[in-house]
Parts: structure tokens; sequence; C-alpha cells
């Protein structure tokens, strides 16, 4: 996908279409036990997978609403009764067909209007791209798969790999009991990807997953599990889109990435989900010695968005990096941040957060930064500047410091603004009419996330903050 | 070539009880010519150069400001309604389109826009928005036959502009070199960390970018070191030389006109033009300073 082509691109039709439901299974709507039994059946799951979803079924239905942390989204509409939590498109080939033709036609459709295949022959090692619960596409270049690279959809590695999925999935990094939305996914997850990087390899080319939640009403609750051995690096990107409907549609997707001793891995996210979506992950990455996780995360779309990607550096020597760009309009309340925990000597983190609010949306900056005791010559630079459009937008910027360690360095920078009158007619009295300099301005504002996301990403995401000024996304 | 008439403005700062800055001004700049408006601290000349280029700050309470065109870059004669435009009805942008400038004397830094970005996509939306405001001139004449068409053959691809860029890369590769500019500029932010004397050598930059008709250049020549003061009025001198462009310079010192040399000096005290003359008042004004001038005006009042 060149540059060019996604220029030419109408982004708005790309994105806002409709595809008629038809599906292979459908669950009930709501969520019991006997819900999270037929979901385990018909994929076939071993007795260990569905001990684990019931166990985190109980843990839901045990744990409160989040509903008072301060400037939080509403979360009142969301009735998980009413969602339909499963929905297995109707394709013969589980785990996904590795051919685009093989697909039915009005998926194929789908994934080429949002330019999937496209990217894949260009700029990517590999694709996994999910409809409504399940992967229907699943391919990585022969090269990786030659030197043992696993990019496989999450529910064919219960089944291929249940030792390493036994051992990492939804234990250590993310248990289902951090939080409501992790054991709701805990439950009825369905779908995502698994990526294994062996000892000393680096995958050229980013991975990427698409997940696209086509019908009304539905959630979606993919896995990513990332394991990066020693010495390996690999860039993996997800982007999710769905088009807009009246009812409300809930996601929530899980991520665990495990980064191994002196490993590095990127995980980069173009989140452009219709106003209609609830958008509530957890995303967390454990890193080893002298590893490095780096999370992009460009929040565009939903209706609410809770996400705090958090990093453990457990091993001395390790290193995080966040970048995160939230855009709110009209109606939209983005709630993202960061979590660092230091918790050995030596480590590093840097968070970078910029945010965009315009028509009375809300962005709120939450993050925590803790570094332990013991956890000596550590180092954290926080940067969170928010950027307002009118008196009716609001932002917050809510970071926390927990430090318990006094041989550390810590940094933080806060700015909160409105869009400069100045700035605004300097570039008027160019030629730049009012919306154009604006949009300059939130271009050049964002531009050090863009900078770091793949040329096709950052393109798109230009587009996508276009289609946000003219308020005519979704 | 363009003519920009001035006469009887007057404007206030935009805000209830705001106060009266202009108080009836009267200019005229032609092409090819080059102005020098001088005056004390706090007469209005900051204010005139914003007035005219469309600062919201400020509300005109009288008088007008109207850019007239000559029609020899056109095929045809110009009808009269595209020869004359009232530049208050205008919003900032379009006023640049039709061929003002101004120089600010504290330009705005834009974080992340690098300069040859910035430039191109002004340079487009200029050219392009010239365009409409021609169109829109013709369709109104031919309302009665055709509504009209959207988007004229010579526009390219919305995203790329007329001017592309490797051509754009030419011409800027040109411009710089008149200014003596390190090729460097062109990826650095707009302004962002530029020293004083960069943003003013940036400033004249886009005007020889842009080609306008009429240039107004707010205190161009403060916190010049020499070496760049010549630079800056090299570029100044060939905005008129090579382009034809009218200068309206606004300054405090005789220093920049040693080196760009006005057809015209005009002194502005209290929100009026009070004295016009040629190249040596302002020579008297520098040896004398403005008190004189005062004493002249209230006397004759």
């Amino acid at each position: 996908m060149s540059s060019e082509d996604l220029q030419e691109t109408d982004t708005e039709a790309r994105f806002e279409f409709k595809k008629e439901e038809k599906s292979a299974f459908k669950s009930e709507k709501g969520l019991t036990e006997e819900t999270i039994r037929v979901i385990s059946e018909d994929k076939d799951e071993p007795e260990w997978m569905l001990e684990r979803r019931l166990r985190a079924l109980d843990l839901f239905q045990e744990m409160p609403m989040p509903t008072d942390w301060p400037g939080q989204p509403d979360l009142s509409e969301i009735e998980i009764d009413e969602i339909v939590p499963y929905i297995r498109p109707d394709i013969e080939t589980r785990g996904g067909v590795d051919d685009w033709e093989d697909l039915p036609e009005e998926i194929q459709d789908t994934f080429d209007k949002l330019g999937i295949p496209e990217a894949e022959k260009n700029a990517l090692s590999g694709v996994g791209a999910q409809y409504e619960s399940e992967i229907v596409y699943q391919n990585m270049k022969e090269q990786w798969e030659d030197k043992g690279v696993i990019f496989m959809d999450m529910d064919r590695a219960v089944q291929e790999h249940p030792d390493l999925v036994r051992e990492h999935f939804m234990t250590s990094c993310v248990p289902p009991s951090d939080n409501k939305f992790a054991a709701l996914h805990g439950a009825i997850w369905s779908g995502g990807s698994f990526v294994y990087v062996p000892e000393n390899t680096t995958v050229e080319m980013p991975v990427q997953a698409y997940f696209r939640m086509n019908s009304e009403g539905m959630g979606q609750f993919e896995h990513t599990l990332i394991i990066a051995e020693d010495n390996s690096e690999v860039h993996y990107i997800e982007g999710c889109s769905a088009p807009k409907y009246s009812a409300f549609n809930l996601h929530s997707g899980g991520v665990e990435v495990f980064v191994g001793e002196n490993a590095h891995v990127q995980y980069s996210t173009v989140q452009n989900w219709s106003r209609n979506t609830y958008n509530l992950n957890t995303k967390r990455a454990i890193v080893e010695s002298d590893g490095t996780m780096e999370w992009v995360s460009g929040s565009m779309g939903s209706k609410a968005t809770m996400l705090y990607p958090s990093t453990i550096l457990k091993g001395p020597g390790a290193t995080d990096n966040h970048i995160t760009i939230a855009f709110a309009g009209e109606g939209q309340n983005i709630d993202t941040g960061a979590k660092v925990y230091h918790n050995a000597p030596n480590t590093q983190s840097t968070i970078e957060s910029k945010s965009v609010a315009k028509d009375g949306g809300r962005t709120n900056y939450r993050g925590l930064v803790h570094i332990a005791d013991g956890a000596e010559n550590s180092s954290t630079a926080v940067e969170c500047d928010a950027l307002m459009f009118d008196n009716d937008s609001t932002s917050d910027t809510m970071p926390y410091m927990e430090i318990q360690e006094s041989n550390v360095n810590v940094a933080h920078e806060a700015t909160v603004g409105k869009i400069g009158d100045e700035d605004v007619f300097y570039l008027q009295s160019r030629g730049l009419d009012d919306d154009d300099a604006k949009q300059m301005i939130v271009n050049g504002f964002i531009e050090p996330i863009t900078e770091e996301l793949p040329i096709e990403y950052a393109v798109e995401l230009n587009r996508l903050v276009e289609l946000e000024m003219e308020g005519s996304l979704g | 070539m363009a003519t920009l008439k001035i006469e009887n403005l007057q404007a206030k700062v935009a805000e209830d009880g705001g106060e009266t800055i202009l108080r009836g001004v009267d200019l005229e700049v032609a092409s090819n010519d080059i102005h020098a408006l001088m005056g004390p601290n706090g007469s209005g000349k900051s204010t005139l150069a914003k007035v005219i280029a469309g600062h919201p700050a400020y509300e005109v309470t009288g008088g007008s400001v109207t850019l007239e065109l000559e029609g020899d870059e056109f095929d045809e004669e110009m009808p009269d309604d595209l020869r004359e435009w009232d530049l208050l009805d205008l919003e900032p942008n379009e006023r640049a389109a039709l061929g003002i400038f101004l120089g600010f004397q504290y330009p705005a830094e834009i974080e992340g826009i690098t300069m040859v970005n910035f430039l191109r996509t002004a340079l487009n939306a200029k050219l392009e928005e010239r365009e409409e405001l021609f169109e829109e001139g013709e369709e109104e004449e031919e309302d009665d036959e055709d509504a009209g068409y959207e988007t004229s053959p010579m526009e390219g691809p919305a995203d790329e502009g007329e001017v592309g860029v490797a051509e754009f890369q030419e011409i800027l590769q040109e411009k710089m070199e008149v200014l003596d500019m390190d090729e460097k500029f062109a990826s650095r932010y707009l302004n962002a960390g530029f020293s004083g004397g960069e943003k003013k050598q940036n400033e004249v930059l886009q005007a020889a970018i842009l080609e306008p008709e009429i240039a107004v250049l707010d205190e161009i020549d403060s916190g010049l070191d020499i070496d760049r003061l010549q630079d800056v009025s090299n570029g100044i001198n060939a905005l008129r030389d090579e382009q034809g462009t009218g200068i309206l310079q606004i300054t405090h010192y005789q220093r920049i006109l040693d080196y760009v040399e006005p057809d015209y000096v005009h002194v502005m005290l209290d929100g009026k033009i009070a004295k016009s003359g040629g190249a040596e008042l302002a020579e008297q004004l520098e040896d004398d300073g403005y008190d004189w001038v005062r004493e002249e005006v209230y006397e004759t009042a």
C-alpha cells in the first residue's frame, strides 16, 4: 500500500460500510456459564481452557463496575446481557485461510477496502485478519516460518502449542483478576494472535493483525499473546474498525507480551472504532534484563476508550517507551495513559502522550510510574501534552508517581493548551484557510507519533486525523 | 501589478471598550514601490499591518482597504468585479491569495511541521484559493447560463496540489540561495528554535515563494546583525526587482534603509499618517527624532 494509493482512497468510505451478517455460529445474547460452555465446545477446547474461562466468569460477576475514577467515561450504558459475545463467521477453514481468494466474497471485499492485502504484499512479514469473533485469514512469509517464527490465530495456538499457551495465557501477565473487563475477556475471549519469536531472531518487517467488527450489538474479545525470546526482535501492528450502529458494541481485548533478555518488541495500534463502540482493553508486557518494550497507540475512534498499556520492567537494564495519541470529538471520552513498574535496577522508561479534544470531546491522560525500593539508577521521563480546540472540550492529566527508591531520576512535564489564535492567524496569512491551518497545527502536534510509525500507518493516521477534524468520521 | 489603497482607516481592539488605535489612515502602496513607515512606539504601525492582513484581534470601525489588480497577467482584460477587492470583506487567507503578505515582527513557531512541507502547502493553498476567488466572480457573471463547475481541470489531485514536490524543491533551493540560507532550513520545523535573525530571513523567504503583490514587513530589521541585515535586505530588494512586489516596510531605524532604499517615507503619529516624503525624511528622523513632526502637525491643526 503506497502512500499515494492511500491518499487517493476515500478513507471514510473504507471504514463506513456494512456487510450483511452471515454466521456459522452465533451465541445467545448475554453471559452465562452455559454460553461459556457452548463457546468452548464450539472451539473444541481442552478442559484447562474451559476451567480458566469459568474462573474468569466468576471473577467478572464478583467484581464491581469501575465508576469512581475521576473523569472516567460513563459505562452505565454497557449491559453485558445485551451483547452477543460470540459470532463465528461462515467460513470452512477454522484458524484462517492463507489465501484471500478463499474467503467468502463479502469478507474478502471488507479487507480489500481496508487495504490489508495490499499492505501485506508490500510492507509486512505476516497478516492475521479477524472478522467478528474469529481469525479468517492468517499468513506469514515462508522465510519466517523456516526460522521457527510462529504467527497464528490464538484459538489454533491453544490446540497446537498447549504448553506455551498454558504457561503464559492470562497467568503472570494479565490475570483475569486484574480488572472487571480483563475478567470478562478471560471468560469469553475468542480469536486474536499468537506470536512466538525464537532466540536470536529478528523479524525484519512488521506483522499485522486487523480486527473488524461487522455485526450490530456484538462484542469482540480477541486475545494477543506475544513471546519474544532472548535477543529477538519483532514489531506487531494492530488495526481495528467497525461500521456504526445505533446499538452499542463492546471491544475488550487482552494483550500479553513477554520480552526476553535483550529482546525488542514494538506494539503499535491504530484504533478507529465507530462512535458506538466501548473500547476497554487490558495490555501488558513483562520485560527481562536489557529488553525493550515499545507501545505506540493511536486512539481515534470509539465512544469511550479506557486503555493504559502497562509494562513491568522485571530485569535490570530493561527499557520501556510509550507513545500515545488520543483524539476526542463530540460525545467521545478517550481515557488513556500508561503504566510502568520499575522493579529492577538500571531500568528506564519514557512516556510521551499527546491528546487533542474538540467539539466538546474529552481526553484524559491517566498514568502511573512505580519505582520499587531497590530499583537503583532507574530513570523515568513523562511528558503529556493536551491540545484543545474550544472551551467546550475538556482535557485532564492525572500522572501518578510512586517512587520508593531515592537514587533515581524522575522528570515530568505536562502542558494543556488551547490552539493558539496567533498560530492560526500566522498560517492563514500565508494562504491556508481556518480549517487547514488548524489541521496543520494538529499534524505538527502529533508528529512525534507519526514519525515512529511505518510510513503506511503514518499516512493512515494523518488521514484519520483529517477526517476527525472534518467531523465526518463514524 | 496592483495597488493597495487605504482610505481613512479606523480600527480598535476587538473587545468591549477596546482602545481605538487607527484614527483615519490614508496610504497607497503600488507594485514596484518601496515605502518605509516609521513612527514612535504605540503610534499604530503594527496594528495597521495586522489590520491589512485581517487579524481578528482588531475591529475596523471605518474607512476602507482596497486592492486594485491590473489585468496584465490575465489573457483578456479583467472585468471590473475582479479588478477591485474590498479586503475588509475577505478572510486572511483570501487576502493572501490575492497577493497580500504580512511579514511578522514575531513569527509563530509551529512544531512538527517542516519548512518545506509548510511552504509547499501554503503555496498550493494560495494558488487554489486564488482560482476559487476568480471562478466565483466568473460564475456570478455566467449565473444564467450555467451552474458552474466544481473544480478546474488545472487542479491536480487534491492532496498533491498544483506544485508537486520535485518542482517545489527547485523553487525553494533557488530562493534560499538569494537569501544565503543554509539548505538545512528546509527540513527544520517552522520557526521552532530559530534565532531572531533566522526567523526574519524566513519571513522574507516566504514572501519570495508566495510572490505577493504587496508585502507589509513589520520590523523585519529588528534583532538582525549586520551580515544578516544584508541578506535580508538583498531578499527584500529581490522581491521588488524580480517579482515587482510593492513593499511597505515598518521600521524604527535608518539602518535598513541604507540597504533597502525607500521611494517614500511616512511618519505615523497617534494612529494617522502625519507626514510623508522621500528617503531624505528618514534621515532627518534619524537625526532629530519625531518631536518636530509632532510639533509641525499640531501647529497646522
